[in-house]
């Protein structure tokens, strides 16, 4: 599924765009950034309530088709420019982790 | 392809902004190079681990050395303080002497030199309290090459 489509169906909000067309192949949460080295997969959707430089970068080390921050956690102006520059879609949602993961989830696996 | 060294000093500037920057400098370095996906990949996380480590533990900052060759990539950390008091602990995943405020910003969960452990084919890693710190990292570029 096309990151445009998530975006649609989620109501994120579009911080910094990155590639919407970029397929999205699954989706990681974690607020650890060592875990999130660990174990996401590029391509995978990023959920998490992290909003400093670093996701940036953790972003853009692993490949991640974006990240979606969630319960509203609004990044600097800088973390928003510095994803602009690197091309990572940096996006927003109201709803908590819980219920954010448990929507993309069902999206992700409707496709399959 | 001849061999080509790539130095990067880690520099501590009191905040963690800047972790990342040095490790995705050294990715674009790596696609250039027309090194594989999967070997790029795990140097990336290598060097990411090894510039936070040095950030969050090393006072004076340290050195990150990347050697690329046709057969295998070397990466070089040093530091020069403070040290590991009892390696084998530090080695275990999950140990972290890192303070409450750095986890709750996602860093420090005590995974990181397992993790460069886990991604390198060689991992060698010497430390003397007082001193600092030297890890060696080999990734070969036959094995699982992609
Ligand atoms: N360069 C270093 N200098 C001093 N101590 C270090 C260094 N790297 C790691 N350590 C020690 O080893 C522990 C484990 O490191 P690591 O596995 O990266 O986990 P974390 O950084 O998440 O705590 C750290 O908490 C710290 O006590
Ligand atoms: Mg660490």
């Amino acid at each position: 599924m096309r990151l445009k489509d998530i975006i649609e169906e989620l109501g994120l909000k579009v911080l910094a765009q990155g590639d919407v067309d970029r397929e999205v192949n699954w989706a990681y949460t974690s607020d650890l950034l060592s875990d999130v080295m660990a174990g996401a997969q590029p391509g995978d959707l990023w959920l998490t309530i992290q909003k400093h430089m670093n996701i940036v970068a953790v972003a853009k080390l692993k490949d991640l088709a974006g990240v979606v921050l969630a319960k509203g956690v609004q990044p600097s102006q800088e973390v928003v420019a510095k994803a602009e520059e690197e091309g990572i879609a940096l996006l927003l949602s109201e709803e908590p982790l819980f219920e954010l993961c448990g929507k993309l989830y069902e999206v992700l696996r409707r496709k399959d | 392809m001849e061999r080509q060294v790539f130095s990067y000093s880690v520099v501590r500037t009191g905040s963690f902004e800047d972790v990342g920057l040095i490790s995705t400098e050294i990715k674009k370095k790596l696609e250039e190079l027309g090194v594989e996906r999967n070997i790029v990949r795990r140097v990336s996380i290598i060097c990411f681990e090894a510039e936070m480590n040095i950030s969050l533990y090393a006072e004076r900052g340290g050195n990150i050395f990347v050697a690329v060759e046709p057969d295998k990539v070397d990466i070089y950390v040093e530091d020069d303080g403070p040290g590991i008091e009892d390696l084998e602990k530090a080695m275990q995943p999950g140990y972290s002497t890192a303070p409450l405020w750095v986890h709750e910003l996602g860093f420090g969960a005590g995974m990181g030199l397992p993790n460069m452990e886990k991604n390198s084919d060689v991992f060698e890693i010497t430390s003397e309290l007082g001193k600092g710190t030297k890890i060696h990292s080999v990734v070969f570029r036959n094995k699982d090459a992609a």
